[in-house]
């Protein structure tokens, strides 16, 4: 049975470098506190070489130009470590959440499915590597083994079974965490590293340091065995960003995006998942001037809004971050937030990715992701109502549907797949003998008429500038509903074949004089089947469309 | 010499790798695939909907565009296509088009306010590709306002469909794409049909069941305009331009046979639904 622990050096700095890739391979010291009291609190081996110091203040570091000076992030820390935890799970879904910067996996029948270990070791070390981490990974027998291994040694450690106090012997004790009492202890005794301690009688050993001094020396031979702490597989992928300073245009603010999205596309791409959606939240700046401009001066005071959310819901799940940036990027330009931006909070809801199977004799269809980004793209041109798929209503209503989402995705590939070949054959039957059905346009809004009446019936209309005589006639054909409600309808509808004899498009020789067309034969009157109603309600004819 | 010209020719070749596949490949006029409309008149007049290339229907109000258009909507998504509809005046009605066989989840509707915004929105659709039927309703736009668009519009949407199974088909009132259309066909409506019930005939004695509104006006239609339903229109459709050849070998424009056609005419007949697949059942009709 073998283990491997992951351990992330300058766990606090990696964190903050893994949200801002510029300063990977620069000193950066992270300082915590509020000014002007703050200190430095951690630090990565360049800021440590450059002559940074734990508790100097910020003013002191900054007297190092080389070092970069960066508020401490506990929300990537958390996000860092979170990410940590995924990486585990992509290998093994038996995870021990040893401290933030150290997990442990069992790696017990993995080596069919990645190889030996020191090819998992690589590998963790490169999907690391992805999730902008660089971390140590070291392969045991036991945890307590492997974890100091990582702890100890850079890179890639692999301890064959039987060698753990060779290899470890070079550590100093300290590697082994024991407690400042003990620590003291063991420096004045000359006690300088594992091999040291390892070769100590364990007797005596726990006669003078108890039982402590018997676990300590138990660790520092690798002989120390317990069983794997495990974690429960989370499925929550959130990432966060403070900004130093607020974010106003959509340029920087979409960079900034762009980071949280890379940082989030990898944690799934870690967990093979993608994400069905995606929730933004903003933590906006307080009484900017356009809270004043859009609020009154009480609601100014009590209700200004102070977060911004923006769900982005997906077809199909995605995990490309490059196009996830382009969709947040349209929406955020139809609807952006109201003030400058403090706080980034993304968060994404994993799903199983799109597995797709191409089908021989299916037709083409928009590919979903790109689809996506058209319909994003079109909905900010005519607005998000105003594209989609149009749904039949249970109403009677005229003219009554919503427009739903549209979307090809593979269940409903699947679905076209199946229907394909029974609407194939019923549309084959159906069209033996089909007629055309008469299409209808409607007029939005409804067209104002006025129609003149003979005997209850429509025998002349004008609308549009337009006028003619009714040629034939059908109804009135009475709909009426939601009498209960104030937007209730009654309308007679009439079916009118219309013979204009004037029309401002028409040129004047087509006019009609004394109740003749002067019209020679070659310039026949233009006809037209036209829908009109009288509306009860508003006591009106309208024209509702048109047969064409 | 022959070393120098094919260094030459490498050097063009890798000038316009990935823009254009073969330069000194020789296009030969292609056959077009096409695929039918739904209406077996225009289908055998035309040879159906050119894929790859402009379809052009045009005509006045009222004169078919649109039944046509639903026709070939209902055709294509029947076939598992998926269509999508650039209504340039927010014009399409989604009930009749339902009860005539539009599949509408595989529609997508965009509803523009203005030309610019069609015109838009079909660039960015025709991009995206993958659909089979992109229809761009021009109708109810003034041709004025239409033969303000640049020709390199035309052109550009004709090169974004080339090569693809997309059908582009466009409703207008007038002819504008020019050459960049493959398929131009201009409709004119016939006069319309009206159906009686059977109440009717029989006060009429004299009236057929089915008889045209037109024979029977001097008496007094207008008084049993309760008892009449509109069945019906002709249309009469014409081949102004084809660059199509089917992949059957069905000919080219003026070698397909038309029923009433004298040098690429024909006319089809439409039909009023009222809500029955099958036609009107006279004596069961009730209006909604």
């Amino acid at each position: 049975m073998a283990f491997a622990s992951i351990y992330v050096p300058d766990f606090m700095v990696q964190s903050v470098v893994r949200g801002e890739p510029p300063l990977r391979g620069r000193a950066v010291a992270l300082i915590q506190g509020a000014p002007p009291l703050s200190s430095v609190v951690a630090a990565n081996e360049a800021a440590w070489l450059a002559g940074i110091e734990l508790g100097m203040n910020k003013s002191q570091a900054a007297d190092f130009g080389t070092v970069e000076i960066r508020p401490r992030s506990p929300a990537q820390e958390k996000a860092a470590h979170a990410a940590l935890l995924d990486l585990g799970w992509s290998v093994s879904p038996r995870v021990e959440d040893a401290a933030p910067d150290a997990i442990i996996l069992d790696l017990a029948g993995l080596a069919s499915i990645f190889g030996p270990e020191e090819k998992i070791a690589a590998k963790l070390v490169e999907h690391a590597s992805k999730l902008g981490l660089s971390a140590n990974v070291a392969v045991a027998s036991n945890i307590e083994s492997a974890l100091h291994a990582a702890r100890g040694f850079s890179g890639i450690t692999v301890i064959p079974p039987g060698e753990e106090a060779r290899r470890l012997g070079c550590l100093p004790v300290s590697a082994l965490l024991p407690s400042a009492e003990i620590m003291e202890i063991l420096e004045r005794w000359g006690v300088r590293n594992c091999a040291a301690l390892a070769a100590l009688p364990v007797l005596e050993l726990s006669e003078r340091l108890g039982q402590e001094g018997v676990r300590l020396h138990e660790l520092a031979r690798g002989a120390r065995e317990r069983s794997l702490t495990l974690a429960e597989p989370a499925f929550f992928f959130e990432e966060e960003m403070e900004l130093d300073d607020s974010v106003e245009e959509l340029e920087p603010l979409a960079f900034l995006l762009g980071r949280l999205l890379d940082q989030l596309c990898a944690r799934l791409a870690a967990r093979s998942l993608a994400a069905s959606t995606i929730q933004v939240q903003f933590d906006l700046e307080p009484s900017f001037e356009k809270d004043f401009r859009l609020l009154s001066a009480d609601s100014l005071r009590k209700d200004a809004p102070k977060t911004y959310w923006k769900t982005l819901a997906l077809p199909v799940p995605m995990r490309d971050s490059k196009m996830l940036l382009k969709l947040l990027r349209l929406h955020l330009q139809r609807d952006p937030p109201l003030a400058p931006i403090l706080k980034i909070t993304m968060a994404a809801d994993p799903a199983r990715p799109r597995v797709a199977q191409g089908g021989l004799f299916l037709p083409a269809s928009p590919d979903p992701e790109k689809l996506e980004l058209t319909v994003a793209r079109i909905a900010n041109l005519v607005g998000e109502a105003n594209i989609g798929s149009p749904e039949s209503m249970d109403t009677h209503r005229p003219d009554e549907f919503r427009m739903s989402r549209f979307a090809t995705s593979h269940g409903a590939a699947e679905n076209r797949r199946k229907s394909a070949g029974e609407n194939g054959r019923d549309h084959a039957r159906r069209k033996s003998g089909a007629v055309p059905a008469i299409a209808f346009r409607v007029f939005r809004p409804s067209v104002p008429a006025s129609v003149e009446l003979c005997e209850g019936r429509p025998i002349r209309v004008e609308f549009r500038g337009m006028r003619g005589d009714v040629v034939a006639a059908s109804g009135p054909w009475r709909t009426s509903g939601d009498w209960w409600r104030e937007d209730g309808w009654q309308q007679d509808e009439w079916d009118l074949e219309i013979r204009f004899y004037y029309s401002p498009r028409l040129p004047a020789e087509r006019s009609y004089k004394n109740g003749q067309n002067t019209k020679s034969a070659k310039a026949l009157p233009q006809c037209g089947l036209y829908r009109f109603y009288y509306d009860s309600v508003r006591q009106s004819w309208f024209v509702r469309g048109m047969y064409d | 010499m022959p070393v120098k010209l094919a260094a030459l020719r490498s050097r063009v070749e890798l000038a316009l790798a990935g823009r254009v596949a073969a330069p000194f490949t020789y296009r030969d006029r292609k056959i077009v695939e096409t695929a039918p409309v739904g209406i077996p008149e225009i289908d055998s007049l035309a040879g159906g909907l050119p894929r790859g290339g402009l379809t052009e229907i045009c005509g006045p109000s009222c004169s078919g565009r649109t039944s046509l258009l639903i026709s070939a909507l209902v055709e294509r998504t029947a076939h598992a296509e998926v269509c999508a509809l650039v209504d340039g005046r927010d014009a399409f009605d989604p009930e009749s088009a339902e009860a005539a066989g539009v599949e509408l989840k595989q529609l997508l509707w965009v509803r523009c306010r203005n030309i610019d915004q069609a015109l838009r929105a079909t660039d960015l659709l025709l991009q995206g590709g993958g659909f089979g039927l992109v229809a761009v309703d021009l109708s109810d736009i003034s041709p004025e306002t239409v033969r303000y668009v640049p020709l390199n519009a035309w052109f550009r949407f004709r090169r974004a469909v080339e090569d693809t199974p997309t059908i582009l088909m466009l409703l207008e009132q007038e002819a504008n794409a020019k050459t960049c259309a493959s398929l131009v066909l201009r409709l004119e409506a016939e006069p319309a049909r009206w159906t009686f019930t059977r109440e009717t005939a029989h006060t009429w004695k004299t009236v057929a069941l089915e008889n045209h509104v037109r024979e029977i006006r001097d008496a007094n239609f207008f008084l049993h305009s309760s008892a009449c339903l509109l069945d019906g229109s002709g249309v009469r459709a014409e081949v102004l331009r084809s660059r199509t050849q089917s992949v059957a070998g069905a000919g080219v424009r003026g070698e397909f046979a038309a029923a009433d056609a004298v040098d690429a005419t024909g006319i089809f007949e439409t039909k009023a639904m009222w809500g029955y697949p099958g036609g009107l059942p006279v004596e069961k009709y009730k209006p909604k």
